[in-house]
Parts: structure tokens; sequence; C-alpha cells
């Protein structure tokens, strides 16, 4: 393997991505709308913490310094942080936390897919489990988006302020650097700008149902692949890593 | 199965065969396909290989426990090696599986779930209590991560449905 470190960053982001909007969902517990969201949304937050921490303890592993999942989950500081923008930003409404979900999940859909076929065996494992389960959450936060948009008045000025605040940290999903090229010629994970055309196909279709218009940016938001956040992670931090600063080394 | 089973692996794969999933009681590890295969090393310690049905099941280390409990009962040592490749999928549910799941009120998932259909295409679920396919989707998730939550529309009973995967 000819560089380490572009592996490691590259799973650190990903992993971060997983864990970052799994907490943020899992915030929806005891406050979803309906029972039945009740259950949906600590399911998909469930599925995506699973796969943060099969990352992480891969990316411990690549980076061979003895760090487990727990010690890279919890015991960073906000820099070393390297999710997206998107998937920190607060839940706002449930049209706002359903749009984000179909966005974040139809990227990671075609990218688990493409994973799947990676050149390092556990990768392709990690992938081949987390694409069912995107596929899952596509469907799932796509039919929420239809619903929305094509519903009442309210809920369909509620999906379109939606778009609006969350136009500007799509193109982060697609970021690519040094680490994500060194990776994707390696064949040990896809490059996310191939993926665009599959993005924008289901959420073409999902917005053509809902009767939504995609807006162009003018100004993309990004920095989180470089450890650049937005106010309130600070603020997540500090509820996520609450129990391990305050007992290091707890175990449940 | 592709070698022929000493007496000792034998003995060890009925052992941890016969340990029941936490959250779905009618069912062995077994029958849902979750326990890959026990074999004995050249130590003579068992080594049960089991996979996760999906990557946050909080069931797994509760199944890795019982699997590992049930070997020792049978006189092992016990050791647990999670796999997560090939991916796990409810084809690997054996037909007595389906059966039993069938039989405790719970929809068995749909067949050849290789492709997931089309993204938002609608599967026809029977419901396990009348045989009626007249059902209709209530919710995506149900109570745990595999199952869904359904309704016949002819006995009116709700049910669950092991999601297909």
């Amino acid at each position: 393997m000819a560089d380490k470190s572009h592996l490691f960053e590259a799973l650190i982001r990903l992993a971060d991505d997983h864990l970052i909007l799994a907490h943020r969902v899992s915030e929806w517990c005891g406050h979803a709308p309906i029972l039945e969201e009740d259950l949906a949304l600590p399911n998909m937050a469930l599925d995506m913490l699973g796969q943060a921490r099969a990352i992480y303890t891969y990316a411990g592993e690549v980076e061979g310094k003895g760090r487990d999942e727990d010690a890279l989950a919890y015991l960073r500081t906000e820099r070393e942080y390297k999710n997206i923008l998107m998937v920190e930003r607060p839940n706002g409404d449930f049209a706002h936390t359903m749009l984000r979900q179909l966005y974040f999940a139809a990227f990671m859909k075609p990218y688990w897919e493409a994973a799947a076929s990676s050149s390092d065996a556990t990768i392709a494992g990690i992938a081949a489990k987390a694409a069912k389960e995107a596929a899952y959450h596509v469907r799932h936060a796509g039919e929420w988006v239809i619903r929305l948009g094509d519903g009442t008045e309210e809920s369909n000025r509620r999906t379109r302020d939606a778009v609006s605040a969350l136009n500007p940290y799509i193109d982060e999903l697609f970021h690519t650097d040094e680490a994500v090229i060194a990776v994707a010629d390696e064949g040990l994970l896809p490059d996310p700008r191939a993926l665009r055309p599959k993005f924008q196909e289901t959420v073409g279709f999902v917005f053509a149902e809902a009767g939504l218009e995609t807006e162009s940016t003018q100004w993309p938001r990004t920095g989180g692949r470089s450890g650049l956040h937005g106010e309130e992670f600070g603020h997540l931090l500090s509820e996520l890593q609450y129990m391990q600063r305050t007992y290091p080394n707890m175990t449940w | 199965m592709a070698a022929v089973m000493s007496l000792d692996q034998k003995r060890a794969y009925e052992a941890a065969a016969s340990v029941l999933d936490p959250e779905v009681p009618a069912v062995t590890v077994a029958d849902l396909g979750i326990l890959r295969s026990v074999e004995i090393d050249d130590e003579g310690v068992a080594v049960a290989r089991v996979t996760p049905t999906y990557s946050g099941c909080p069931a797994v280390l509760a199944i890795e426990l019982a699997i590992e409990a049930a070997l020792a009962e049978a006189g092992f040592k016990a050791r647990i090696e999670r796999v997560i490749s090939p991916a796990w999928t409810t084809d690997w549910i054996t037909e007595e599986g389906r059966e039993k799941l069938r039989a405790f009120g719970i929809a068995p998932p749909a067949k050849t779930s290789s492709s997931i259909r089309s993204l938002f295409g609608e599967v026809q679920v029977d419901c396990p209590k009348c045989g009626s396919g007249d059902t209709e989707k209530v919710s995506e998730f149900g109570s745990t991560a595999c199952k869904a939550l359904y309704r016949c529309r002819a006995c009116l009973e709700p049910f669950d449905y092991f999601k297909c995967l």
C-alpha cells in the first residue's frame, strides 16, 4: 500500500460522516411527529452508527497506533473530525431532517455499491452490508420528501425552505483532494465525483414526484473535510463525548 | 457442507446452532443463517463464525455471548469470529426458519433479495395469521432493525414483516 495515511484519512472522513449524522438523527428519538417515525429515525441512526463503528475499528487497524473505535469516536478534538458540514447541521424541522437524509443516502448508496468491489476485503465487506441499508434510507427518506413536497401548503413550504437551506452543503459530498484520489487510484474507495450522476438521478426522481425544484449553488459551504466546522459542532461534541471525557476509559 | 465433520465438530455445531435469537426467540441462529460455521482449530478450540444481520444490530453481542456460553456448556473452549463478508442476506434464512417465523406471527422476507427490486417498488407480503395477500405497510421500520410493521386488511391483524435484505 502506497501511503497508509491517505487511507486512514479517507476512512476517518467516512466514519465521521456516519457517526455525526447518526448522532443528529438520534436526537429525534422520543420527539418524532408520529410513533412510526420514532422507530424509523433511531433505526436509521443505528444503521449509521453500526457502519461508523466498523469503519473506525478498521481505521484504527490501518493507523496501527493502537487506537480502537472508542478512542477515535470519543477522544479527538473538534479539528480532528473530518465530517462534511451537512451532517453536523442542527436537525431543524422534520422536512429538513428528511431532506438531509435523502441527500446523504442518495450519495452513500452508490458510494457503498462501488466500494463493495474495493480491492480491500474489509472495506468490501463493510460496504456490501451498508449498501443494502443505505438503499432503505433512500427509500424511506425519499417517500417522506415526496409526501411533504406534494402535501399541504405548509409541508411544501417547509420542504422548499429545507431545499434552500441545505443546497449550499451538497457540493461537499463530492469533495476531492489528494487523499481521495490516492485511495481511488488504488481501488480502495470510490472517487466521489463519479457518483454525481447517480446522486442527481435519485434526487431528481424524488423532486419530480414531490413537485420540488433543484437550485443551483452560488456559494458552496465547505471546510468539514479539513476539520473546520460550524459553531454548533462544538455543542454536539460536548454531548457526544461527555461520558468518555468525564470518566476516561469507561466501558458499559 | 464441504468436508465431513468430526464428532467433536458436529457436537460443537449442534450446541451453537441451538442458540435462540434474543429478539426473535422462535428461531435459532442457524435458522437465520447468522451462524456461518463452527470448526475445531488445532488447539481444540471451537471457533464459531458469526455474521451480523444489520451493521448496527444491538443483538450481535448478545448472540455472540450466548453462542460462547452454549459452547462452554458443551465442554468446549470457544472463540467467536465476526465475519462481515459476504454480507448476510435474508436468503440465508432456512425453509424451516421461514416456517418458524410464520408460526410465530412474523411474515418471512420475500425471496431473492439480491435486487432490492426497483427502489420504490412495492412488495407483496402475505399475512402470517390468515394468509391473505391483502395487506398494507404501516411503517418501514419496526420494533427491531430487521422488521417492518404491516397490517392485514382481511383479518385486520397487525403483524411484523421480516424485511427482505
